[in-house]
């Protein structure tokens, strides 16, 4: 079935929509697609991947303008009838093509304060919890860092504020560790004053693209916030800890 | 994140996106609903009769007006009729309104979904916005966000009281003037009002917080690992708890105004 997909192109600025007429089969995805127009049509089309099965986070793009995997996307669940666009990530720099500058998200990774477990619980240097405690923060370990939500979220796609907030990705990562059962580091000022979890203003932008499906507006920056709130901005939590102070 | 260094592309302007489906829809739906709910509401506080419907030995109080905190006579006021010092157009509802209207605004859901529908910030995923500038909830006037726990605590209260209000109306006055059992449709109407207001607001995301959520380990306490566990289930259906109760509580007051003003007869089932 010929099918045209409209590819983002060009570096340096000088970028343009190039069209590509394809023939694509069943059961094809996106980025087989990519690599059908590399093999015939253009060799110098660049793009990032490489499991091609949802799990190393590599080929995130926007197609038909929603920030997805390109591996992950089927093409037979696409509109042919039109151009199928797709895009590079537009939250982060553009290199060429489809491939964008994400390292800034490593550089944010660093910042946060890493697992401080507490002392071992048995002479052999190791610890005991619970099942159900640790199924919390186990969720958001399925993360693959693919950046698809930092990419959807408007603080950092529109309103660029990547030096005062460190998008979904972050939250998620942080609370991981905040509300790991074994983790005595305190998060809760840098998530207000530095991190910047209160300009979430709970779009659900990212839990929506996110592809492994975490829940990651309800389950992990709203308890974050939540934990904010405790710590500053509800007096009579502080009122409280006078008498009963929070153990971690 | 002082040091980082980006050179990012142009934020598109309003609207537009290379999305291909109906974006717009969502939030014209959110917008159309909560608007009309707004306008409802406000013309029925205003409004200050037809909230309490007494015919057929019924007792049937809007909950935009419970607690009934002045009112006429054989009205089920709390401290009597009206002060004669109050204004005219100043109604009991004003009393009332404020808090579970402030419950909803500031629910985690609504906020997602209203900076959408109403403010475009943004009008959907993915979708370029109106304003350039972002404060987001971190200073004023939006990070006042935060109290949303003190007006759950308030909420709380509501449902006690409209519970009340569903009990009372399973009591009929009888031609002799007693009190007896039944149930009319008014009954079944406010009492679902109470179920969906219950699902809401002991789904709600501060709720879920304050019974364990603010803790690492729950494993240890029993009742705080069931009372998280009942409220995250909820909370999973909280936007469509949040609809359904919006809409039956504007149905409860429009289904008592229609009793109240002889449009509708209410239909005694017991």
């Amino acid at each position: 079935m010929p099918a045209t997909f409209r590819i983002w192109r060009g570096d340096d600025g000088n970028c343009a929509y190039e069209d590509y007429r394809v023939d694509v089969d069943d059961g094809m995805v996106v980025l087989d697609v990519v690599h059908k127009i590399q093999a015939e049509q253009a060799p110098d089309l660049a793009c990032r991947w490489n499991c091609k099965a949802g799990k190393c986070g590599s080929c995130s793009a926007e197609i038909n303008g929603k920030p997805k995997l390109m591996c992950m996307t089927r093409v037979g669940d696409l509109d042919l009838s039109q151009p199928v666009t797709i895009e590079p990530m537009q939250a982060f720099p553009h290199i060429r093509d489809l491939v964008t500058d994400v390292s800034w998200n490593y550089r944010v990774k660093e910042k946060i304060k890493p697992f401080k477990p507490r002392q071992p619980d048995a002479p052999d240097g190791t610890w005991r919890m619970a099942q159900s405690d640790v199924e919390r923060p186990q969720e958001f370990r399925k993360c693959i860092e693919c950046f698809l939500c930092q990419d959807v979220c408007h603080v950092l796609r529109d309103h660029h504020k990547h030096d005062e907030f460190i998008g979904p990705r972050f939250l998620v990562y942080t609370a991981a560790l905040e509300m790991h059962p074994l983790d005595t580091e305190d998060r809760v000022a840098d998530l207000k004053n530095r991190d910047g979890v209160g300009y979430c203003n709970i779009t659900k932008c990212c839990t929506k693209v996110c592809p492994e499906h975490i829940t990651i507006t309800d389950n992990a920056i709203i308890p974050l916030k939540e934990r904010v709130v405790d710590e500053f901005y509800d007096p009579l939590t502080r009122l409280f800890r006078i008498f009963k102070p929070r153990k971690k | 994140m002082s040091d980082t260094r980006v050179s990012l592309p142009q934020p598109r302007r309003l609207g537009q996106t290379s999305r291909q489906d109906a974006w717009w829809l969502q939030p014209l739906v959110v917008f159309l609903g909560l608007g009309a709910f707004v306008v409802y509401s406000t013309w029925a506080a205003f409004v200050g009769v037809n909230y309490f419907y007494g015919g057929q030995g019924a007792h049937y109080l809007s909950p935009f007006y419970s607690p009934l905190i002045f009112g006429g006579p054989n009205e089920p006021a709390v401290f009597g009729p009206k002060p004669e010092w109050l204004p005219l157009w100043f109604s009991p509802a004003f009393l009332i309104l404020w808090a579970p209207g402030g419950f909803r605004f500031t629910c985690y859901y609504y906020r997602g979904a209203y900076y959408k529908a109403f403010w475009n910030d943004p009008s959907n995923c993915a979708v370029g916005e109106l304003r350039s500038c972002y404060r987001g909830e971190a200073s004023l006037p939006l990070i006042l966000q935060n109290i949303h726990r003190y007006f759950l605590y308030l909420a709380l209260i509501f449902i006690v009281i409209l519970a009340w209000d569903a009990w009372k109306a399973t009591w009929f006055l009888d031609a002799d003037g007693h009190e007896v059992w039944g149930i009319g449709l008014g009954t079944l109407v406010l009492t679902a009002n109470v179920v969906f207001l219950g699902g809401y607001t002991f789904g709600c995301h501060s709720l879920r917080h304050l019974v364990g959520g603010r803790l690492d380990v729950l494993s240890n306490k029993k009742i705080r690992k069931k009372s998280w566990e009942c409220v995250s289930c909820l909370n999973r259906k909280h936007m469509l708890w949040a609809w359904m109760s919006l809409f039956w509580v504007g149905f409860t007051d429009f289904y008592v105004r229609m009793c109240a003003m002889g449009v509708w007869s209410d239909w005694r089932i017991l």
